[in-house]
């Protein structure tokens, strides 16, 4: 079972999938920068720290690597989270 | 003369390609321009283990060979041969980054589909290691049937290994070229990249790293923020306090050298022209050299440890609300050392409109040339007064003229985003680096070539400007009864000026200071003091300190006029030279100039006539 979201809210530390991305939704440059740095459906990404409340950018971590990102760009990339551990 | 072969090192941003140059070719270097562009080529010598000379080139960091900068076109072109004024490459050097391998290799392997004899160094193995990632180069040469060398370019690891490689590539018989990149879609490649990665890597444990230790402080939506105001702080406190006494030094010893040069020479106009003008002149630039040296050093150890990106990210938001983008804060921040590397320095934005709004405000930030504008009016004209404990009157005067700038420069940006620069508004997407520590050679280097270009600044634009200025000021001679100051060339302009800034407080000694400070803002205090000089020797009421001379012929309405005046002119021919250069052509130097003298005007008059009404 997995819920989809987007990476802009996804919570912090919650590893997570990306299902997919909304290619239409981002101007062309910002589309091939993403797609360079690795961002691609089935690849595990994680948010690690979000800038000031109040829509500061994200930073991620996809592959290996730490990425900052536009909350708008984030809320581009659809992710599902994988299954909690059984609580 | 035939020119040895030309090796090339490509890589992606954070691959560590300068600090592999720089351990291949040590100092070595040269740092020249692509012609044409704002892109800087960095090159340098290389012998071969069997002698023979290679010309390595350190090309600009790219993440594709679609270029999205000018930098990252640059690349792409000397690659495939299109860059005028650069050979093709014989060979390359790809460097990857080891703990980044699944993103790094898709690069790699468009790099490898274009012919050239390639060998990769597979560089901070040693990070990736701590990291917990051993990884197998015998499978990445197999699958990628190149060499493929392990490096650690911080310590010099790997570095005779992969010159020998280099060695036994450069000239070799070539392998069948194909001359354009198979056509494949990033995906696809991506894909093949993070498979190759997979089957390369030997084991991976996850560790607890440091770095991430690190960034939960550095960009904690709290702590963050104060640690960076914190740095700040630090940073500028550090470049007044330490800068102190290089200063003295070479004050004294521009004074020395006038004083034998005066000892010399019979008095006359080569003498003059030597001790009132050169001397003079470049003396009065070249103090400021500690000054910038210990910015720089703050900007360069930032940068390289990796930090910067961490405060861009920060401060992104803040950006974003007057248009620009957190990649605008490193041009920004070198702008309070001097303009001219800061407009260099917005090459790393990609958005054009971005990058123009950015050029546009980066003279409003407080550079070092004019703090001793700053510092001698408020000598002359603010009391020494504390107003709270630890807090004098003059030092809040002169923290108000920097954040006076700064506003300044945001409001300008707003404006400008709404105007002349209208356009989307930019993204920010960056990789965010490890965190390292930074390496002294690397910092020395660095710190040499930023020395080095202020230098030729002095030695060249301020040198010429101030022989004209002198030569102004001496021709033609005064009769006798008439004062030299008013009766030359600069004078009569000075009388003419007078007119247009009499209406925001200036007199004819601030109208006449104003011409030669359209050179470099620094040269007001030197222009004000000759003319005074002049005055002293012509009324024989002996000599009196600068601070007396404008206290006794100032009002304090015309002083903070004056201050204000600067916080916004435009003063400052290589600015107007840089911008000129950067945008390739006069269309936004021009406008620059433009904005910034009515910005100044306007404000300056506002503040002389607010002061006089309230009877200051």
């Amino acid at each position: 079972m997995t819920t989809p979201i987007s990476l802009e809210t996804l919570p912090r530390h919650q590893a997570a999938i990306v299902d997919d991305i909304d290619w239409a939704r981002l101007a062309t440059p910002e589309a091939r920068r993403l797609r360079e740095l690795g961002f691609d459906s089935g690849v595990p990404v994680q948010v690690l720290h979000r800038a000031q409340l109040g829509g500061g950018p994200v930073a991620c971590r996809i592959g290996r690597m730490t990425v900052a990102l536009r909350r708008a760009v984030a809320g581009a990339i659809r992710v599902s989270v994988e299954p909690l551990p059984a609580e | 003369m035939e020119m040895p072969p030309l090796v090339a090192m490509v890589g992606n941003p954070n691959a560590g390609k300068s600090a592999l140059f720089n351990a291949l070719t040590g100092a070595r270097q040269k740092v020249g321009n692509y012609p044409g562009v704002t892109v800087e080529r960095h090159s340098g010598r290389l012998a071969l283990d069997d002698g023979r000379p290679v010309e390595l080139v350190d090309l600009p960091g790219a993440y594709s060979l679609e270029p999205s900068s000018p930098d990252e076109r640059v690349t792409r072109d000397v690659l495939l041969g299109a860059q005028s004024g650069e050979r093709r490459p014989d060979a390359l050097v790809v460097v990857l980054d080891a703990a980044n391998l699944d993103n790094h290799l898709r690069f790699a392997m468009q790099l490898i589909a274009l012919g050239l004899p390639v060998v990769i160094a597979l560089n901070m193995v040693d990070l990736a290691e701590r990291d917990g990632l051993v990884l197998d180069p015998a499978v990445l040469e197999r699958e990628l049937g190149v060499p493929v060398v392990p490096t650690v370019a911080v310590r010099r690891r790997g570095i005779d290994t992969l010159r020998a490689t280099l060695t036994a590539l450069v000239g070799a018989p070539a392998a069948p070229v194909a001359s354009t990149a198979p056509v494949e879609d990033i995906r696809t490649l991506q894909r093949r990249a993070r498979a190759l990665s997979r089957a390369a890597t030997i084991s991976e444990t996850p560790t607890r790293r440091w770095h991430h230790a690190l960034d939960s402080v550095a960009l904690h939506p709290v702590f963050g923020p104060i640690l960076l105001v914190a740095l700040l702080f630090v940073m500028f406190q550090a470049v007044f306090s330490w800068s102190e006494a290089p200063v003295g030094w070479i004050e004294d010893g521009f004074a020395a050298l006038e004083t034998a040069i005066k000892g010399m020479m019979p008095d006359g106009f080569l003498r003059s022209l030597l001790t009132d003008g050169v001397i003079a002149g470049v003396g009065a630039v070249i103090v400021f050299l500690p000054l910038i040296l210990i910015l720089f050093l703050f900007i360069l150890v930032l940068e390289a440890s990796g930090y910067m990106v961490r405060a861009a990210f920060l401060l992104d938001r803040l950006m974003a609300g007057v248009g620009l983008s957190g990649r605008a804060f490193i041009p920004l921040l070198s702008s309070f050392a001097c303009a001219v590397p800061g407009i260099m320095a917005t090459r790393t934005i990609d958005d054009e409109k971005d990058r123009l709004t950015t050029i546009l405000i980066a003279p409003l930030m407080t550079c070092s040339a004019r703090l001793p504008v700053y510092t001698i009016i408020i000598a002359a004209f603010i009391p020494a007064r504390q107003v709270l404990p630890f807090v004098g009157l003059q030092g809040l005067v002169l923290l108000g003229l920097y954040l006076m700038g700064i506003v300044g420069a945001f409001v300008a940006a707003l404006l400008l985003r709404r105007t002349v620069t209208k356009g989307e508004s930019s993204g920010f997407m960056m990789e965010m680096p490890k965190y390292q520590l930074p390496r002294l050679n690397d910092v020395a280097i660095g710190l040499w070539s930023r020395a080095t270009i202020f230098l030729k600044r002095a030695g060249t634009t301020i040198a010429l400007t101030t022989v004209v200025l002198w030569a102004l000021l001496s021709f033609p001679q005064a009769p006798a009864g008439q004062k030299q100051v008013e009766y030359s060339i600069a004078g009569r302009i000075a009388s003419g000026l007078e007119v247009i800034v009499r209406p925001i407080g200036f007199n004819h000694d601030i109208a006449l200071a104003l011409i030669p400070t359209m050179a470099a803002r620094e040269i007001a205090v030197a222009a004000i003091g000759t003319a005074y000089a002049i005055d002293d020797t012509e009324d024989a009421s002996g000599a009196k300190s600068l601070v007396d001379h404008l206290r006794g012929r100032w009002s304090l309405p015309t002083a903070l006029a004056f201050l204000m005046w600067f916080v916004f002119a435009p003063q400052c021919i290589s600015t107007i030279a840089v911008t000129r250069r950067e945008t390739n052509g006069w269309k936004w130097p021009v406008f620059m100039l433009a904005y910034l003298f009515v910005t100044a005007y306007v404000m300056a008059g506002i503040t002389f006539w607010l002061a006089t009404f309230a009877g200051l």
